[in-house]
């Protein structure tokens, strides 16, 4: 595993509202690019509020509110000249549960590249989908039916869809929200070996529940409680030499 | 008691299978069986009604799908214009024994104005036979198709026992049956006479007690009222009398023996005797002699043997049927003939409406229908569906979008008269829209439909899964693409639904449309949005109103077709939805 020391992502000082309710604390982290962070913690501890401030997702929600700044490559992404729109073409997102167009597996995955212009012709555009089907590791597995729904195939080919959906729009970053919590045992290593490969090329942010995954998977991780962020250091310390007791508390299984 | 807080498991279970608890589930168990009896009832009876109107529509509609045409000669000129003419001058040639004026303005309204309008049509394509003795079938006229189906009754034949002897007399014939071949025509007869004496009594002692009435008021009166009271009091007496004398009059007919003759009027049943080819319609009768005149003339008038002829009664008075005891006799000869076609009424969708119900059809309606629907969909669904997406999506939610949705809804509720009202004076007298339009009517409708149609579009739109615009949101597309590209697609098949259903209330929709003056009497055949109109609900409804008794199953039909084009867009908008329709 090679852990990248550029930095992606440098936020300080975030506050984020839901109206009254102080969802994120003055949390100041960065996130380092080619390699995968971990966001851990116990549930509405703000994991995903703050992941979804990374993409301006919150945006859609009207009674949010964020401060502080968020610069992604030193550039704010909530000044007023970042279009939320291109941010996200930038800085993808994988959700918890796999969510395909009910269209076909080809068109879900040109979705992207074609509202963004990526591809100038047809030839192009296979190209550019064979690419992010063989990235996303499905490519095998569905190159016969392309024109096949995609909510025909199953769990864990849907979430290496949407996966493959969000490559095909080449981003930078790659958020992921939970996004084996729908799968099963044998779904979620297939996936999970994806994201660690994935992890060598993009700046891939992700939410778990599940510790081991962590683990498994990330090179930095972050713990994250009431709002707080407790801790933030490389997975290898979070897990083996916790320093706040409320870390030790939850890596340990004691509460959460 | 005391068991229950040493151990508990034991008198749980004594609990569950105690007789209360029994009791408890035979209760539990009848109220299901009851809630699953009202259920099937309810089904029971719906589809009991639906059966009924389906039944009724059917079977009147069946009268309408056919009609009588009358198979006679004509003698057809090459410059022919007259056309009406020709139908009467075939009618004369068809009954030369037909004479007098009345008599054959009888003949002549057997057939109906359709004919003339048939040969014209003809000879406008060209295919109009000229030339002397032309086989030619004419459209009968309403009274005598509805004849033709026995709504007045169907005549009665009597077995003819004995010979008939037929004597002349003068315009006259005399005619004698033994052993009182006629007594039953006479008993009709007197029967027939006997309630008209009872009308007339009774009318007697109505006047008996207006006298009696005007008697108690007369001391309180003085001077002009009194004069005027003893004027009114002595012209019922005189009535009384009369209706007293009248009656007396009918009493001495009845009572009179079966040998006398009874003059018959046409406020009795009709008898006619039928025989060597001819039909005589008696005038007088007792039981064995009858006195007749010939609507028919009769080849011979040699005695005809018992078998040979036939006495016919039809008991309905002739003064209480627009068909008259001529024409009867002249419909019964060309039956016997063959010469009466009975033929599918397929004018019946190529006419429009008419003053005459057998040469009224569907077509102008239905024409004006579709033009109707055509704007109201053209006008509601891009504005409501577009209305649904910019409050679904777009809107801020907040006190004024809150009152806008508030005011959908109830819009939903408003009496659709209320949509005409507003029409007539915003469409017609501010905009000039022209009266009784399809573009008129369409955008009245379209108003009524819009809210049902918005509410339909948001509904259909929030039962989009967010996860679905979250996906396209994730890859960066712009909330219009998010909009367009997946939600609308995903939400077409129920804004389909909602549409439809608006359009079909719409379909339906009488009261708007009087408004507007869609109500009026149009024969014309629409040709644009434009042009005056009248829509299918509207033309039920005037000839529901009509009086004249053909347009009875004129009316089932066009109810037959408005629910067929009811049908035809619902299947429209199922094959719409299926072609939609994505699974995820």
């Amino acid at each position: 595993m090679n852990t990248s020391d550029a930095i992606k992502f440098r936020c300080e000082g975030v506050n984020v509202w839901y109206g009254d309710t102080h969802a994120i604390k003055d949390n100041d982290i960065d996130i380092h690019d080619k390699s995968v962070t971990a966001f851990i913690g116990p549930s509405g501890c703000g994991k995903s509020t703050f992941l979804r401030c990374l993409n301006r997702m919150n945006d859609t929600i009207d009674i949010c509110r964020v401060t502080g700044s968020l610069l992604l490559d030193g550039n704010d992404i909530y000044s007023r000249d970042i279009d939320p729109v291109q941010l996200r073409a930038r800085v993808g997102m994988v959700f918890q549960k796999p969510n395909p167009f009910p269209k076909s597996i080809y068109d879900n995955v040109a979705y992207g590249p074609r509202i963004h212009g990526l591809a100038r012709n047809k030839a192009e555009l296979d190209t550019l989908v064979e690419e992010s089907l063989s990235a996303a590791g499905l490519w095998d597995e569905v190159k016969d039916r392309l024109a096949a729904p995609g909510t025909g195939l199953s769990g864990g080919q849907q979430q290496r869809l949407c996966i493959a959906r969000a490559i095909a729009t080449k981003p930078e970053v790659l958020l992921m929200d939970e996004p084996c919590s729908a799968l099963d045992p044998i779904a979620t290593e297939t996936v999970e070996e994806l994201i660690s490969g994935l992890g060598e090329r993009y700046c891939v942010v992700i939410v778990t529940h599940s510790m081991q995954q962590a683990n498994r998977i990330s090179q930095r991780t972050a713990f994250f409680h009431l709002g707080n962020l407790v801790e933030y250091d490389t997975t290898n310390a979070i897990f083996s030499t916790p320093k706040d007791d409320r870390t030790v508390g939850y890596v340990s299984g004691r509460f959460g | 008691m005391t068991d229950a807080v040493t151990d508990t498991a034991p008198a749980t279970a004594s609990f569950h299978a105690s007789d209360e608890a029994t009791a408890r589930l035979k209760k539990r168990r009848a109220s299901e069986t009851r809630l699953r009896l009202y259920g099937v009832i309810a089904i029971a009876l719906a589809a009991l009604a639906l059966v009924a109107l389906l039944w009724n529509i059917v079977s009147r509609t069946m009268n309408a799908a056919t009609e009588h045409y009358i198979a006679i000669d004509a003698t057809i000129e090459e410059d022919e214009d007259d056309f009406l003419g020709v139908v009467k001058k075939s009618a004369r040639g068809a009954f030369p024994y037909v004479s007098g004026r009345s008599a054959k303005r009888e003949l002549y309204s057997l057939f109906s104005d359709g004919a003339a309008d048939d040969m014209r049509q003809a000879k406008e394509a060209g295919t109009l036979e000229t030339g002397e003795a032309v086989p030619m079938r004419f459209l009968m006229s309403d009274t005598a198709d509805l004849y033709m189906r026995g709504e007045f009754g169907a005549l009665e034949t009597r077995a003819s026992e004995g010979a008939l002897t037929i004597e002349e007399d003068g315009k006259k014939v005399i005619l004698r049956a033994q052993s009182g071949a006629f007594a039953d025509a006479l008993g009709l007869a007197k029967a027939g006479l006997a309630r008209e004496a009872d009308s007339l009594r009774r009318q007697e002692a109505r006047q008996a007690v207006g006298i009696a009435t005007l008697e108690q008021r007369l001391p309180d009166l003085t001077g002009d009222e009194r004069e005027n009271t003893l004027a009114q009091m002595t012209y019922f007496k005189s009535e009384q009398a009369r209706f007293a004398a009248e009656a007396t009059a009918l009493d001495a007919l009845i009572t009179g023996d079966r040998d006398t003759r009874l003059a018959l009027s046409n406020r009795m049943a009709s008898f006619f005797v039928a025989a060597h080819g001819g039909i005589l319609k008696l005038t007088e009768v007792s039981a064995e002699t009858a006195l007749a005149i010939p609507l028919v003339p009769m080849q011979t008038t040699e005695t005809a043997p018992g078998g040979a002829w036939s006495l016919h009664i039809l008991d309905r008075p002739e003064i209480g049927r627009p068909v008259k005891d001529r024409q009867i006799a002249i419909l019964e000869t060309l039956k016997d003939e063959g010469r009466i076609e009975r033929v599918a009424n397929w004018k019946f969708f190529s006419l429009s409406d008419s003053t005459q119900p057998e040469i009224a059809g569907i077509k102008g309606a239905l024409i004006g229908s579709l033009w109707t629907m055509l704007v109201t969909f053209v006008l509601a669904f891009p504005i409501g569906v577009s209305a649904a997406i910019y409050l679904e999506e777009f809107a801020p939610k907040n006190r004024f979008t809150d009152f806008i949705e508030v005011n959908i809804n109830n819009l939903a509720a408003v009496p659709s008269i209320v949509f005409g009202l507003l029409g007539l004076a915003v469409f017609l007298n501010f905009f000039g829209v022209p009266r009784s339009s399809p573009l008129a009517g369409g955008l009245v409708l379209a108003l009524m439909t819009l809210p049902t149609v918005i509410i339909a579009a948001r509904a259909a739109i929030r039962a989009v899964p967010p996860s679905i615009r979250w996906a396209a949101m994730g890859i960066g597309a712009s909330k219009t693409q998010t909009v367009f590209h997946h939600v609308l697609p995903l939400a077409m098949p129920g804004i389909l639904t909602g549409t439809i259903i608006g359009m079909a209330q719409a379909l339906g929709e009488t009261a708007p449309l009087l408004m507007i003056g869609m109500v009026a009497f149009i024969t014309a055949v629409p040709e644009g949005i434009t042009d005056s109109a009248t829509v299918l609900p509207v033309q039920i409804f005037n000839w529901a109103n009509a009086s004249e008794r053909a347009f009875d199953m004129r009316t089932a039909a066009a109810i037959a077709v408005l629910l067929a084009f009811l049908v035809l867009m619902n299947a429209i908008a199922i094959i719409l939805r299926k072609r939609f329709e994505r699974r995820w």
